[in-house]
């Protein structure tokens, strides 16, 4: 159990900070890449809350896909092995919604605004 | 730069006047932004009382070195006029530079009026009567840029869609990290590899957003021939289809302004030949998966130490593909 402020609240007055105090007093390239921080950040804030509760999901799929536990990166570099070799496909049970589920997971927290990330929403994801 | 000289402007001078006649100087010499492996710089040259407005293309820093995939900057330079010759709209080259020129590898060509910024050219008003006109422009573009005769090519790399996949394969198993969406369309691709073109041809190999020059007229130069190729017209049908490049616009699959109907009508038109759909879609998915890839180099150029915010930010873009790719490859069922 980490001090208050948490780490959310934290990243999210640096944001502030940059939009709110210390863009205006740039210009040109500082002002732009000033921007691109406090977006990078916000996506950091996005990460922070959506990504455990993520992960969790994502470990319990990989279990039940490869049969087995093991760390996160091993698991995924074992599903990549298998989707590589054509062991998994599409056609095997949960992969098509795994993989959809850990590219909404990506998207959620990268580029919420990304054009196909909007239409597969519309198109009904998650319903 | 405005209170010293900037030190190519006076070779860059001597090297004009020797191709045009009665230039007796240059102004305004200032580097453009972009093109992160060659250099653009705009300048006027001064011929009387008139000005010239002038592109230099050259390699960073003047460099003499040749790179591996890029096709070469004196290779640019003459598959321009090449296709400038079967009107494909370019800017006209006006020399390219000689190493006694001192100013390195390059060339120099007119500066076409106009606009590359995507959103500017799918939101502003100026652009409104071109918007409509433009896949159909795109398609004859295309059409007879692939018609450049093949003997008269200087030489280039022939990139197949299979060397095309085994090579960014190579870059993503460099990268090193699990990207299972990339797998499955790596094995997608080469589960439905297409049977070899039945025609090779110079290919652009980035016709898209910011290599096009556009006007209230529609397109007038096609820009940044550092990519182009020998291999499967198709490609370049395919890769302004690629989601990343229609800048928001997802209906528009045509570079956000377009369909691909009128883009493939208009190649038909133009003497393009038949255009091949699957073959097309196979291209669209290879193109989104490259730029999948190539958003991971720049995880792997920021982490070598280029440490720019926007650099590290430019990484994560590659989830955007994955989600194209997902599209194309594994739709969700309407329900």
């Amino acid at each position: 159990m980490q001090e208050q402020p948490s780490a959310y609240e934290l990243v999210d007055i640096v944001a502030e900070f940059i939009r709110v105090h210390a863009m205006p007093q740039l210009t040109g390239h500082a002002a732009f890449h000033a921007l691109v921080a406090a977006n990078a950040l916000d996506m950091v804030k996005r990460e922070l809350k959506i990504l455990p509760k993520a992960t969790s999901e994502e470990m319990e799929r990989l279990r039940a896909l490869l049969g087995h536990d093991g760390t996160l990166e091993d698991l995924n570099r074992e599903l990549c092995g298998k989707i590589e070799s054509g062991e998994l496909t599409l056609d095997t049970d949960g992969l098509a919604d795994h993989l959809w589920a850990i590219t909404m997971t990506k998207l959620a927290i990268n580029q919420p605004k990304y054009s196909g990330y909007v239409r597969a929403l519309e198109e009904g994801y998650g319903k | 730069m405005s209170d010293k000289v900037n030190p190519i402007a006076a070779p860059l001078a001597a090297a004009l006047a020797r191709e045009i006649a009665g230039v007796n100087g240059i102004e305004n010499l200032k580097r453009l932004s972009g093109g992160a492996s060659q250099e653009t710089w705009a300048f006027e040259a001064r011929q009387g009382d008139k000005v010239i407005p002038l592109i230099l293309r050259r390699a960073p820093g003047g460099d003499r070195e040749k790179s591996a995939t890029a096709a070469g900057l004196e290779t640019e330079a003459a598959l321009i006029k090449l296709a400038g010759d079967v009107n494909v709209p370019i800017p006209p080259v006006r020399l390219v530079l000689k190493e006694s020129d001192g100013v390195g590898r390059g060339f120099i060509m007119d500066r076409v009026e106009g606009e590359t910024i995507a959103r500017k050219i799918l939101r502003d008003e100026e652009f409104a009567e071109a918007r409509p006109k433009l896949a159909r422009q795109c398609g004859e573009i295309l059409a007879r840029l692939h018609s450049v005769d093949m003997a008269k090519l200087p030489p280039l790399r022939l990139s197949t869609a299979k060397s095309e996949i085994e090579q960014y394969f190579n870059t993503y198993k460099t990268h090193n990290h699990p990207h299972p969406v990339f797998d499955l369309a790596f094995r997608w691709l080469k589960d439905n590899l297409p049977s070899e073109t039945p025609r090779v041809t110079l290919v652009h190999g980035d016709f898209r957003h910011g290599n096009l020059m556009i006007g209230p007229d529609g397109v007038r130069a096609v820009l940044d021939w550092e990519l182009a190729h020998t291999g499967d017209p198709m490609e370049d049908l395919a890769w302004i289809c690629v989601n990343s490049w229609r800048f928001g616009n997802i209906d528009n699959p045509v570079g956000g302004f377009g369909q691909r109907e009128d883009m493939f009508a208009g190649y038909e038109a133009a003497g393009g030949g038949r255009v091949d759909p699957e073959r097309v879609k196979f291209w669209e998915v290879l193109g989104t998966l490259k730029w999948g890839v190539m958003c991971t180099t720049m995880v792997m150029a920021f982490q070598a130490g280029d440490r720019s915010v926007e650099r590290a930010t430019i990484g994560r873009r590659s989830s955007e593909t994955e989600v194209d790719l997902l599209r194309l490859l594994a739709p969700l069922k309407k329900g």
